[in-house]
């Protein structure tokens, strides 16, 4: 028989609701799998009992003929959501301790669907970065190493690196993740799965710890494009404390994937052909082209003709939003607060501030004062939101001659550890082409490709039109079936 | 446009983070090199566009006029770094 811990949320599903094993028995095979796996540092914190708790209650609920969407699945939860009672520390020094009275709106959904918390997983810090490496509660490496017998730690990418450290590592069948310039996507290539960052306002944002609030939006990462449809029609939905929330209803995503997409244009960007890039990639992207072209899609060119400048435009809007959003880490309602002796008001505020923050959130939101302060704002900020409207309307041009758009999801694939982090810019052009997906609110999965020379897995990134998660999804299905991506980490933690 | 060590000591206190002088030191190139790379948007003519102020169209909704989330005093003050009588501690504030 499959091991458990190899099932995903669908197989999960329908084996407790066919009595093939027990959610108790599916919670327990997690909590072990998390517990082994340490050296993987993917979790902050671990709640066995709370995935135990879910599943007895799954059980019982399938006993008396009540299961619920997601009974007997247990889950990882990003560190960045809110959960009432378990610590949330948005992988900051600034949070460490802080216990919310209240459940985020997208994991309050997810546990009324039947779901289990195994823990909140690790992350870049107040979600910023690309390798998971500025988290305060160290690093996340990756399950994947190369294939040369090299032991060198990778990066499980970022931000959502603890979700995709821990899928790939079967820890948990699936996972949350929040995407802001791409940190559902690049994460999802970098280990070898799927993941779907909605349109904005299709999740819920209240009680998220909030990054840049006009690019934050959640979805889930997961081994498969079906999983992830599953997670995502139970994690969407309109919520009133949400001012940007859609009220509109939440497709059945699951009932509506076809790997057919006969009369589907789908357009391959020039822009994204960018210098420099491996031709490991190139061969993946025109394989990629390949297959959806096998699955009845046709292939168009388009322009998206801004896109080198929505990287700088994302590296103003967000530090700038980040730095009004952080504003709230004073030391005075909750979390860190550093009082020298005989320190003022003013003295606390400083020093709290110092000592919380990392120095990758110091950087960005020095940025941000620096590009919304007096005499600079229009220069930096309002220029950049005149960019994103551009960017934003080069994608619209471009749904007039396709449907979807077909690009790789990263520059490369899985960095070591410490390779980047000496260069923030170096860092920040992994979002390369993430980001402007991100500043026009549009919906892009990742889904696993292929392996490169050295065994590492690439991603395939599909880009759909506002609201239209289904043809995303889809897509992503077709190139799944054809990719047939079996690859996985060998156990060395 | 670039910064110095003055300019980064004062977004540093307008963003309310202490700083030391080797920390100056260290963020001014990298804020410059960050500041450099971000400059090229100044090439692109965007004085027929205006600014994007919503990703998707949105319009703000109204709710009742209505207290909707009182009487948690307790839950609010339950995380703070010092809580006293009911009410958030901070130092003494003299003008």
């Amino acid at each position: 028989m499959t091991k458990i811990t190899d099932l995903g949320v669908a197989a999960l599903r329908d084996g407790v609701r066919d009595g093939t094993f027990s959610a108790r028995d599916v919670a327990t095979a997690f909590n072990d799998a998390v517990a082994g796996a340490k050296a993987l540092n993917a979790f902050i914190v671990e709640t066995p009992e709370l995935a135990l708790a879910a599943a007895d209650s799954a059980d019982a609920d399938r006993a008396s003929g009540n299961l619920k969407p997601l009974s007997g699945v247990p889950i990882g939860m990003k560190d960045l959501f809110a959960t009432k009672g378990v610590q949330t520390t948005a992988a900051s020094h600034m949070l460490e301790g802080f216990t919310p009275q209240y459940e985020s709106s997208v994991s309050a959904k997810l546990w009324a669907a039947g779901a289990g918390m195994l823990g909140k997983l690790n992350l870049d810090q107040f979600a910023m970065g690309s390798s998971n490496e500025t988290s305060y509660f160290g690093n996340v490496i990756s399950p994947w190493r190369r294939n040369n017998g090299d032991t060198a730690a990778l990066a499980p990418g970022g931000s959502s690196g603890g979700s995709s450290a821990a899928i790939a590592a079967r820890l948990c069948p699936a996972a949350t993740g929040t995407d802001t310039g791409g940190s559902i996507r690049q994460p999802a290539a970098f280990t070898g799965i799927s993941g779907i960052k909605p349109t904005y306002g299709r999740c819920s944002r209240w009680g998220i710890v909030a990054f840049a609030s006009s690019l934050d939006q959640a979805g889930p990462m997961a081994r498969d494009v079906r999983d992830c449809a599953i997670l995502l029609e139970n994690m969407a939905g309109f919520d009133p404390k949400d001012s940007t929330s859609l009220d509109l209803p939440v497709p059945n995503w699951e009932a509506g994937l076809s790997a057919n997409l006969k009369g589907k244009k789908i357009g391959i960007p020039k822009e994204y052909r960018v210098d420099g890039m491996p031709a490991e990639i190139e061969a993946l992207w025109e394989q990629g082209i390949a297959w959806l072209k096998d699955a009845g899609a046709d292939i168009v060119e388009v322009s998206l003709p801004h896109t080198q400048y929505a990287l700088p435009a994302y590296y103003i809007v967000a530090p700038a939003e980040a730095s009004s959003n952080l504003a709230r880490y004073d030391g005075v309602r909750y979390g860190l607060r550093d009082l020298p002796d005989g320190a003022n008001l003013q003295d606390m505020y400083a020093a709290t501030r110092a000592a919380g923050f990392g120095d990758e959130v110091k950087r960005r939101i020095l940025i941000g004062t620096y590009v919304l302060s007096a005499g600079f704002y229009d220069a930096y900020y309002t220029q950049a939101q005149k960019v994103r409207a551009l960017i934003a309307r080069d994608f619209d041009l471009a749904w007039q001659s396709c449907d979807l758009l077909l690009t790789p999801t990263a520059p490369s694939a899985a960095f070591g550890l410490g390779e980047k982090n000496a260069d923030p810019l170096a860092m920040y052009l992994n979002d390369v082409f993430t980001v402007p997906t991100s500043l026009a609110g549009l919906p892009a999965m990742s889904v696993p490709g292929g392996l490169d020379a050295q065994g590492l897995p690439l991603g395939l990134q599909i880009i759909g039109k506002a609201l239209d998660e289904q043809s995303v999804l889809n897509a992503g299905l077709a190139i799944e079936e054809r990719a047939g991506f079996t690859a996985r980490p060998d156990k060395w933690w | 446009m670039s910064v110095d060590p003055q300019t980064v000591r004062k977004i540093a206190s307008l963003a309310r983070i202490a700083v030391t002088d080797a920390q100056v030191d260290a963020m001014v190139p990298e804020l410059n090199n960050i500041l450099g790379w971000i400059e090229q948007l100044g090439e692109v003519d965007t004085s027929a566009v205006q600014p994007m102020t919503a990703v998707i169209p949105n319009s703000l909704r109204l709710r009742d006029d209505a207290v909707t989330d009182g009487d948690v005093r307790d839950a609010v003050l339950k995380n703070a770094p010092q809580a006293e009588h009911g009410f958030f501690a901070v130092p003494k504030v003299i003008e």
